[in-house]
């Protein structure tokens, strides 16, 4: 009886054990990246079986041939260009065929330009936010560099092939419940959340933070916290953002944050720095380009709430901490970057001298 | 020598697993055998390289020295004294004490004519330990998975770990270990409660006997496991306790890599629902 009983407990052990195993779909050998002091567990673990994947859908299509830059300007030549009048026509062309294949490569050309109508038209609503998404594809790429660096973004970085971005962030009303008042209130959490890793905290950690400036470092600086009415909801909405901060980034928090001391600059990683940078980056562009497209779009593209569709930190990085692993396709894109100086050139001295306080 | 009037029955020659009679005996109350001298040993080497550590790093302040593993970069290899090498030293030292000590409760048993239990379950605290700086480390490639030996630095440890998988608390295993240790100290307050109660009884009243906790388990929750079945229910509490401590920091990382919210999309995607 006695071996038959420790049997069936070998047995029911050994079957919890090997479900967990089997459930966690993952086995070694994993790759891991020591991000900080020996022993202070700042490491980073990729699975490359997992990581095939997401390669796979981060390649870099090639680029089109480079083309003259010299000759008359797209400005001067076409009619309506309003932003890329800076470039050579053969520049321009080489641009508007690389915007077709980035972001309507079934439509192409007739995505934004009506059949049949000039090529100056603006009927089209696409092509007025492709216009507003040009701007700002410049602003970041000359403004943000605290973010981008030289690497720069395309088109492409954000849409992928897709004329809407895979990632992008309407706010919230959560879910339907069947209770009302209080009851049916879930306090804006508490339910799994594709926006926060599937955790339950707060489901909409956008708005608050990269729509709004709500505080996001709330960790007190004293030894009591005397003057800090930051509560533990506020802490739930920042480790909701950072929650997306990860999963966008397929990175966990010890990328940036040492956890011994989330708020100490000191004890972060750089990478924090670049974040920072990003926050402020994602909240002036919902501000500063897509909340004012929000009356050019058709209902059809607005969100639950009526609200535009903005950017968050997945938009670009879709899963990778450097966006498409890093390659600049803005190198071989430099029209998206400051528009050209008009004709006359400066002398070489001033050349100097503008690279000198730069 | 003196001897408390029942150790004469206890102190016995035999059932040592190792060096026959040359370590059978006992210092004052204390029995030595070969893994009392192998425990003793490790425990002060280990000691001392934690003092040679602490020596050579930046404080004597208790709470901030740290004898940290090698870098990753060393992989599976011996890395140099200062760079990881003590903490490996360290490691050694803990798992033979360790070791030594349990196989000295065995001897003991022996000695006494009882089961193993003492043992085997501290041989469960063991393996948690073992889990986390071998098995682990091993499974993942590198000793530098390992966490440090510091008061402040194992706790900073605990918690990058933690946040490596951006919320631990997801973690089913981890919510089972949790809910076994909680549990186990729930048992053990409520049957320490009950002993205190029978056996420290008002001024003028009796000791109570085992009826009386009996009955007032039976008042208070409808059930009493009894004297013999509530040690068997610590016993079987606190076994999974460190059983399942170690089967979740052994899945993190080698066998899950995301964040351990994830990993409940497989609750999300039942059919019923989905």
């Amino acid at each position: 009886m006695i071996n038959n009983k420790q049997n069936i407990l070998t047995v029911l052990v050994c079957l919890c054990a090997g479900l967990i195993l089997a459930g966690c779909g993952e086995r070694p050998p994993v790759d891991s990246q020591q991000v900080g002091y020996r022993g202070t567990a700042m490491v980073n673990f990729t699975n490359p079986r997992v990581e095939a994947a997401t390669e796979a859908a981060n390649a870099v299509p090639a680029a089109l041939p480079a083309v003259p830059g010299d000759g008359p300007r797209a400005g001067e030549v076409y009619q309506n260009v309003q932003v890329l009048g800076d470039l050579s026509v053969a520049e321009f062309a080489r641009v508007m065929l690389a915007i077709s294949n980035w972001v309507a490569p079934e439509q192409q050309c007739a995505y934004c330009h009506a059949d049949g109508e000039s090529l100056a038209s603006d009927s089209l609503y696409t092509k007025v936010v492709a216009r507003k998404m040009l701007e700002m594809n410049r602003d970041i790429n000359v403004n943000w560099t605290a973010h981008v660096q030289q690497t720069g973004v395309t088109c492409y970085t954000c849409h992928r092939g897709k004329a809407v971005p895979e990632s992008i962030w309407f706010a919230d009303p959560g879910p339907v419940t069947a209770g009302g008042g209080v009851a049916g209130s879930r306090m804006g959490q508490n339910t799994p959340a594709t926006a926060t890793a599937l955790t339950s905290l707060p489901y909409d950690p956008f708005t608050p933070y990269l729509l709004d400036a709500g505080p996001i470092r709330l960790a007190t600086d004293q030894a009591l916290p005397a003057d800090n009415d930051l509560n533990v909801k506020a802490a739930e909405g920042t480790y909701a953002l950072m929650m997306h901060f990860s999963d966008g980034l397929g990175v966990n928090c010890t990328f940036c944050h040492n956890s011994r001391a989330f708020a100490s600059w000191s004890e972060s990683n750089p990478q924090r720095v670049t974040a920072w940078h990003g926050i402020q980056m994602a909240r002036s562009l919902n501000n500063e380009y897509l909340v004012p497209l929000t009356s050019t779009f058709p209902a059809s593209r607005l969100g639950p709430l009526g609200d535009v569709a903005k950017v968050n930190c997945q938009t670009c990085h879709q899963g990778v901490s450097k966006p498409l692993y890093g390659v600049s396709m803005f190198a071989d894109y430099p029209e998206l970057g400051a528009p050209k100086a008009p004709a006359a050139q400066p002398a070489e001295g001033e050349a100097v001298a503008a690279a000198a306080t730069d | 020598m003196s001897m408390l009037n029942f150790e004469r029955k206890y102190r016995v020659r035999g059932g040592t697993l190792i060096g026959g009679d040359l370590f059978d005996f006992w210092v004052g109350p204390f029995y030595v055998g070969f893994f009392g001298v192998s425990g003793a040993f490790f425990a002060l080497l280990g000691t001392v390289m934690l003092a040679w550590g602490a020596a050579m790093g930046p404080t004597w302040n208790l709470w901030q020295i740290s004898i940290a593993p090698p870098d990753l970069s060393y992989g599976l290899g011996a890395a140099p004294l200062y760079d990881g090498g003590l903490w490996q030293i360290v490691t050694i030292c803990a798992l033979g004490a360790f070791t030594s000590w349990m196989l000295r409760e065995v001897e003991i048993c022996r000695k006494l004519g009882i089961g193993y239990h003492v043992p085997i379950i501290f041989g469960s605290a063991i393996l948690a330990y073992a889990t986390l700086v071998v098995i682990r480390p091993v499974l993942l490639g590198a000793w530098g998975h390992g966490f440090p030996y510091g008061i402040y630095s194992h706790l900073d440890w605990v918690s990058n770990v933690g946040y490596q998988f951006l919320h631990f608390h997801y973690n089913p295993a981890h919510m089972v270990a949790v809910t076994f240790f909680f549990t186990t100290v729930l048992a053990l307050a409520m049957h320490g409660g009950a002993i205190l109660a029978t056996a420290n009884p008002k001024k003028g009243e009796v000791v109570k006997t085992a009826e009386h906790e009996n009955t007032f388990f039976r008042d208070f929750i409808g059930y009493s496991i009894g004297a013999l079945g509530i040690h068997r229910l610590g016993y079987f509490l606190a076994l999974n306790a460190g059983i399942w401590s170690a089967i979740c920091i052994v899945i993190s990382g080698p066998f899950w890599t995301r964040g351990w919210p994830e990993w409940w999309s497989w609750w999300l995607n039942l059919p019923i629902w989905s």
